[in-house]
């Protein structure tokens, strides 16, 4: 039960008068490119344009849709919704997964829910609100016409889901349950008590298993795409390992999916499953294919901290625990090792009311997030000590548990007390929580236009993996709403305008695309096996983590960045002389599976400094230490940034292009936010 | 854990374990070992979410993989669930193509139904309950998905062929029969009741009894 923050914004003007020159403290890290224009978004009234593209996108007659092939990459909702449903319209669909059965999607991890505009509860709801929330919520960087869309299909999402069996949680009359999700003032969200994500991915998994059953969809589970096959210019397959038996293979198609989820693990430690990764999007973007605002990253402020160098992944705790439990730290860093229950109330020191006195507690995540970082930088902060400071800030239930009393605590958040105290062995009725940010969804990837293709031809990507819908912030049970969108609902319709086009020559495996794609793969993995150097690939990923958490995490400022390009670029260089991978390829080798995500991790790294470089003003997630108002808060500067950031591979060691794809926003009107 | 385990494997030269591990939150069914002779160990959790507490300090700990003739080992813990997913190809869905769902409140479901239905809906398909049955019996895991999507409105058009279809491939794939042990359920970290499986035997009767 992830809630996420209200979004309240006010309409204080942002500010207009930075100097020019202050904008591009990324000058010798980045080549300027031509601007970038998105050519298929429709223009006309905003309600109209998907209807009127859907119209225009050319069909395919059903006699050749059998003899189109596509590939799709991953089976979380956005890749098992596309799978189910372009099986069902008769297309030859792959689909591809690096887990041992579709059903295992890091989605599956979901608690909160899933926004639809069905104004179930009349209260107000509707298409325009749930679209006017998301610009909103997402600081004014996303595309207006792209955003429309999911909330447009949300109310579908809701029906296929229930029509297919999804166990959404119902009130005594048989009628859908929702619940409002933080402090958004409409109650859309639609959940599964804490299991959304389960349930709507197992419900995609069913129609994608289906289709399996009928013969148009072919899985392949434990199967790791490792790059994309482009032939004069378009995406004509993938290679992909078999994990089990180590074989390269090679898979052709007409057009080729990415579904492939989102990069937070490029932080280590980050509340993703352990296997979430980049490589597929980024192998894409080595071969043509943009990325898009890779500097825009959301951190939770409610997690469970970090308790000590073994650790390997962080635990999500619902934010909405925020809305009864009152956060402190004590006010001398002498407390900060006692029991907090002798800590006297005149010694504790509950920063977020005293800071923000209107919202309290109830701040949004990035403001939380921030604030409990400085109380912990100050040396204030609780819990052990990690690498010689104590990271965490107490949620405590005490003045709680004495109003609507523990089963009332109880009720309202299920299991999540229990939670708690199965992973830090603290019973939370007793003793404060402890809690601390961290990385847990990134807004960024890659660059795709209305139609949701990339800039190679062929290629088109859906879900966390794209960068098209949530700006720099997503809101609650938005990205639940985002990837069934994408596969259900928009993606069978842009695809089919593509392969309108089709069925494509054949691409044969000796082709020399083809066979210069796996032979790379096969060169880097012979690499990997044969440096024999001394630290494991963990040890890299844990440090280039380290890196992108001091300097590009809760707060980014030039010098921090600049220093974490050097540390990245130095820390790349060793990584691909003195690793150690140990056993063959031919079997199931997971050291050898994590080297080559940790290699495009650290590419990654190097290329979301310097994306956050460049944007010199905080927007969303993305907090410059140099643009902030007199009291700490983000400032955006529209005048100068109101644009996506799109950067384009150059070559190894080559500065990256940047192309600007300008912002314009013609049915909402861009607003400051301010929370005190 | 086995996270450090490997690390120190590591740093000797030798091989780490394979293990399979994703969410580390319970939920997502990807990891599964045999602890001291437990599937997923002494506690009703997922091996993921076991904390070392639950030992004693200097106690020797046992892990193998899942132990089934339906789940061949791939190498040290990693072991092949695609029966699983073959199941379900045969009727461990509802029919509905997508673009074709009525509105959603179209049919209500009362309260307690679908409350069922959920608390089912919550297995993880992680297999703990094959490997804790002596007779390598999947019928906890089939006799979830017949009995969420039976509880269901839209899922009775297709109830007699789904069970008729999930069992015969459930015997194909080499699955034991159920002999009501119970050790299915002891072990499944989500507590699906045993009577689920109760509700397969007694759908299966009712689809043979309509000549399937
Ligand atoms: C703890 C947690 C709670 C959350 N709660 C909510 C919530 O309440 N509401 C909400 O809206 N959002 C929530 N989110 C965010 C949301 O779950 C995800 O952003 C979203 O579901 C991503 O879906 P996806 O289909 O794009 O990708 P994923 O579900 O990540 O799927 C990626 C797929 O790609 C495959 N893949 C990736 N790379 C490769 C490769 N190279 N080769 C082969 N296969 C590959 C994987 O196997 C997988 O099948 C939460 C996230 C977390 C971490």
């Amino acid at each position: 039960m992830n809630y996420e923050m209200p979004d309240t914004t006010t309409t204080a003007e942002p500010s207009q008068d930075t100097p020019a020159e202050m904008t591009d403290d990324a000058a010798g890290y980045y080549t300027p490119g031509d601007p970038l224009v998105d050519a298929k978004a429709p223009t006309g009234p905003i309600a109209d344009r998907w209807q009127d593209r859907k119209f225009e996108a050319r069909l395919v007659n059903p006699s050749n849709r059998r003899k189109l092939d596509i590939i799709i990459v991953g089976t979380g909702p956005a890749g098992a919704s596309a799978a189910a449903t372009l099986g069902e319209a008769g297309y030859n669909v792959k689909s591809f997964c690096y887990r041992d059965s579709p059903r295992r999607a890091h989605s599956i991890a979901a608690q909160g829910g899933i926004n639809a505009a069905k104004n179930y509860k009349e209260d107000g709801d509707s298409v325009h609100r749930l679209f006017y929330d998301t610009v909103k919520g997402g600081d004014y960087r996303s595309r207006e016409s792209n955003v429309y869309r999911p909330a447009e299909v949300s109310t579908n999402i809701i029906d296929q889901c229930v029509a297919r069996g999804v166990p959404f949680a119902r009130e005594y009359g048989g009628l859908l349950d929702n619940r409002s999700f933080g402090g958004v003032q409409v109650s859309r969200t639609f959940y599964a008590r804490g299991q959304t994500g389960q349930q709507l991915l197992i419900g995609a998994y069913r129609a994608l298993e289906r289709r399996v059953a009928a013969g148009t969809v072919e899985t392949f589970t434990r199967h790791e795409m490792l790059e994309l096959i482009v032939v004069d210019g378009k995406a004509r397959g993938i290679i992909a390992r078999d994990m089990v038996t180590g074989a390269i293979e090679t898979h052709l198609a007409d057009t080729v999916v990415l579904a492939s989820g989102g990069y937070g693990n490029v932080f280590y430690l980050s509340t993703n499953a352990m296997g979430c990764n980049v490589t597929a999007a980024w192998r894409a973007h080595r071969k043509g294919a943009y990325m898009a605002n890779p500097c825009y990253t959301q951190i939770h402020p409610t997690c469970i901290p970090v308790s000590g160098s073994h650790q390997s992944k962080l635990t999500l705790m619902s934010e909405s625990l925020r809305n009864d439990g009152r956060i402190w730290v004590p006010k001398n860093e002498a407390d900060c090792d006692k029991d907090p229950r002798d800590i006297a109330e005149e010694d504790r020191d509950y920063y977020p009311e005293r800071i923000y006195p209107s919202f309290g507690n109830l701040v949004p995540c990035d403001i939380a997030s921030r604030a409990a970082k400085h109380v912990c930088d100050e040396g204030r902060g609780v819990g052990p000590k990690v690498d010689g400071v104590r990271r965490g800030v107490y949620l405590d239930f005490a003045a709680a548990i004495e109003r609507p009393g523990r089963d009332g605590i109880e009720e309202k958040y299920d299991n999540l007390p229990d939670m708690y105290e199965r992973i830090t062995g603290e019973n939370p009725y007793e003793m404060p929580m402890r809690i601390y940010p961290a990385v847990h969804y990134v807004m960024g990837g890659v660059w795709v236009d209305y139609d949701l293709m990339s800039t190679i031809p062929g290629l088109f990507v859906t879900g966390e993996a794209n960068f098209s819908d949530h700006g720099a912030n997503r809101l609650g049970a938005s990205a639940l709403m985002q990837g069934p969108a994408d596969g259900y609902f928009v993606l069978p319709h842009t695809i089919r305008d593509y392969l309108a086009d089709g069925p494509f020559e054949k691409v044969d495996e000796s082709h020399p695309a083809v066979v210069e794609a796996r032979t790379s793969v096969e060169e880097r993995i012979n690499h990997f096996l044969n440096v024999n150097g001394t630290r494991s690939v963990d040890s890299y990923h844990r440090e280039l983590g380290n890196i992108m958490w001091e300097y590009c995490g809760m707060e980014r400022t030039e010098d921090g960045l600049k220093k974490a390009i050097d540390l990245i670029r130095t820390l790349k260089d060793d990584f691909w002389r003195n690793v150690k991978v140990l056993g063959t390829n031919e079997s199931l080798n997971q050291s050898l599976e994590k080297a080559g995500r940790v290699a495009d991790f650290i590419e990654l790294g190097e290329l979301m400094c310097i994306d956050a470089l460049n944007r010199r003003e905080s927007c969303g997630g993305h907090f410059r230490g140099e643009s902030q108002t007199e009291d700490g808060e983000a400032l955006r500067h529209d005048d100068l940034f109101a644009y996506v950031a799109a950067w384009e591979f150059a070559g190894d060691g080559e500065a990256p292009v940047l192309h600007k794809e300008e912002l314009t926003y013609t049915a909402i009107e861009m607003k400051q936010r301010s929370y005190k | 854990m086995l996270d450090v385990l490997n690390e120190q494997l590591n740093a000797k030269g030798e091989d780490p374990i394979a293990f399979d591990s994703d969410c580390r939150e319970g939920i997502c069914g990807m990891c599964g070992l045999m602890i001291n002779g437990d599937a997923h160990g002494p506690e009703v959790t997922t091996t993921c979410q076991l904390h070392m507490r639950s030992f004693t300090d200097g106690e020797t700990i046992t892990i193998e993989p899942w132990r089934a003739t339906a789940f061949p080992v791939i190498k040290d813990l990693v072991v092949d669930r695609s029966a699983f997913d073959r199941i379900i190809q045969q009727g461990g869905y509802i029919s509905v193509n997508t673009g074709s769902a009525p509105e959603a409140h179209s049919v209500p479901v009362p309260r307690d139904d679908a409350m069922r239905a959920f608390s089912v809906a919550t297995c993880i398909g992680c297999g703990a309950c094959v490997a804790a049955c002596p007779n390598g019996s999947a019928s906890l895991f089939m006799g979830a998905k017949i009995t969420h999507l039976g509880e269901l409105p839209r899922g009775q058009p297709e109830r007699d062929s789904r069970v008729v279809n999930m069992v015969a491939q459930h015997d194909h794939e080499g699955f034991g029969g159920c002999t009501n042990i119970g050790e299915c359920t002891a072990a499944c970290p989500k507590e699906i009741p045993l009577d689920v499986i109760s509700q397969l035997n007694k759908d299966l009767r009712t689809a043979l009894a309509h000549g399937h």
